[in-house]
């Protein structure tokens, strides 16, 4: 179903970030909700949130994921096979020993936890072993962090902006670099399932 | 030896050479942060790599000063998460009538916005003569411009509904004069208000307090600075005294924190418990 031509490569992804705004409850439940109980790489994620949305997200994706999902705590060291998700009205960022950070730095794009944050320091601290995955959105953020992990030697990969429920964020990556790979949101899971994991 | 990569090389060198230069200890920040604010003043200033960044502060001060607000500020607002103030307001404002004198640390306070927000609530619980707040950052600059308390006109509207969530009595608009794009703090909000300098990552105690305040800023922090920063707060506090931190930072990772009990524990409110 899809080309393998990372095949050969044991356990080649440390991490997986994902980026996504609007309609992204819904996607990430449909993702998340399929992704193998033994998927290994740790999956890092920035959904655009409310500031006082709290805990919310965490608790209502950890009943549909086989994996558990938490809130990424300050210091935290990153563990494979989790699901973190940023806390609301906190940057998320990966230090190089692969711990969090949090930071209430100004907004950027508009958004505090903001995607190009959480990549950027993700691409600088996992290099080649990160997949970045951008997903619905109305905004464009995201699409500088994407570059940032294609330019580290990471993977990348965009939801299909005919699947998504807004375009925008999709489109903006997909005009900002030479994306890997362009897939349906259904699709998604199945991939890092095959490819990833 | 560690295998670093060479910003990170150059992120070390460059804080050390502000070490011993300057004296500011930005060693044991939090890399990730420091690395962004830096990478930020480079594409702000215009200046093309971290190494040649550290030899033109090395010869010029200006330069420096500029680049030590952008390594320090704390972005914040006023009533920054209401929770925690609706928190203090419950618990921790009922003990506080009892005392004759409340010594209270707010550290980083950085351009004063949180500060002044407690400073409101003391004086709706009317106990703000009965307070002597020492409000502390690093920075010269910040303190300036909170002892100033003039603030973009534009947040108004959001400060206010922050106010109000905290349990805000009056009206917000009380409590600042609007003048073209910016609003003026009531300078009576000032008068028991003490700003200076002071760095929690080489100063030391100055004095003992009932409550110490000290939100989103040990975030930056590494490990090790994090506990000198716990230590110091647990030799600053009075017997029973309290600690405010922001709502993701906690005692419960330091090896203090047997030294402290919750008082409303996701607000991290808590209570020496000698």
């Amino acid at each position: 179903m899809f080309p393998d031509k990372d095949a050969g490569r044991e356990n080649r992804f440390e991490a997986v970030v994902v980026g996504v705004s609007a309609g992204g409850l819904k996607a990430l439940q449909v993702i998340l909700s399929e992704l193998d109980k033994k998927f290994h790489p740790s999956v890092i994620i920035v959904q655009h949130i409310s500031p006082a949305a709290d805990n919310f997200l965490p608790r209502f994706l950890n009943k549909k994921s086989a994996l558990p999902v938490k809130q990424a705590d300050e210091k935290e060291v990153i563990k494979s096979g989790y699901v973190y998700i940023a806390p609301p009205d906190y940057h998320l960022l990966v230090e190089e020993d692969k711990t969090f950070s949090l930071s209430v730095d100004g907004k950027i794009n508009y958004a505090r936890p903001c995607i190009d944050v959480l990549f950027e320091t993700a691409a600088y601290a996992y290099g080649a072993a990160l997949v970045g995955l951008l997903l619905t959105g109305a905004n464009r953020d995201g699409s500088q962090g994407l570059k940032k992990i294609k330019e580290a030697g990471g993977l990348t990969i965009v939801e299909d902006p005919k699947t998504a429920e807004v375009p925008i964020m999709p489109q903006g990556a997909i005009k900002t670099l030479d994306v890997d790979h362009i897939l349906s949101l259904r699709t998604i899971a199945p991939f890092l399932n095959i490819q990833v994991a | 030896m560690e295998n670093l990569k060479n910003e990170s090389i150059e992120v070390k060198l460059l804080l050390d050479a502000i070490y011993m230069k300057y004296g500011y200890d930005f060693r044991n920040y939090s890399k990730a942060s420091i690395k962004r604010r830096i990478e930020g003043f480079l594409s702000q200033s215009g200046i093309g790599s971290i190494s040649f960044l550290q030899h033109e502060i090395l010869y010029n001060q200006v330069l420096f000063g500029k680049l030590l607000s952008q390594l320090s500020v704390n972005v914040t607002q006023m009533f920054r998460d209401p929770d925690f103030y609706s928190a203090l307001i419950k618990h921790v404002i009922p003990e506080l009538k009892k005392k004759k004198i409340i010594k209270i640390w707010h550290a980083g306070c950085s351009t004063g916005e949180e500060v002044y927000s407690l400073a409101i609530i003391l004086k709706e619980e009317g106990l703000y003569n009965k307070c002597r707040i020492y409000a502390t950052d690093m920075d010269e600059i910040v303190l300036q411009k909170a002892k100033k308390a003039i603030y973009p006109i534009k947040y108004i509207q959001e400060y206010t509904l922050n106010y109000n969530k905290a349990g805000g009595q009056k009206s917000f608009n009380d409590y600042y004069t609007a003048k073209y794009d910016f609003a003026m703090l009531d300078s009576g909000l000032k008068e028991n208000i003490l700003f200076s300098n002071h760095n929690l990552a080489s100063d030391s105690v100055f004095g003992e307090m009932d409550i110490i305040i000290c939100r989103n800023v040990m975030i930056y922090f590494d490990r090790e600075l994090q506990e000198r920063a716990f230590k110091l707060f647990k030799d600053s506090l009075c017997a029973r005294g309290i600690l405010c931190l922001g709502s993701k930072e906690t005692i419960r990772i330091s090896e203090y924190s047997d030294a402290f009990e919750d008082i409303v524990a996701p607000q991290k409110i808590y209570r020496l418990t000698k």
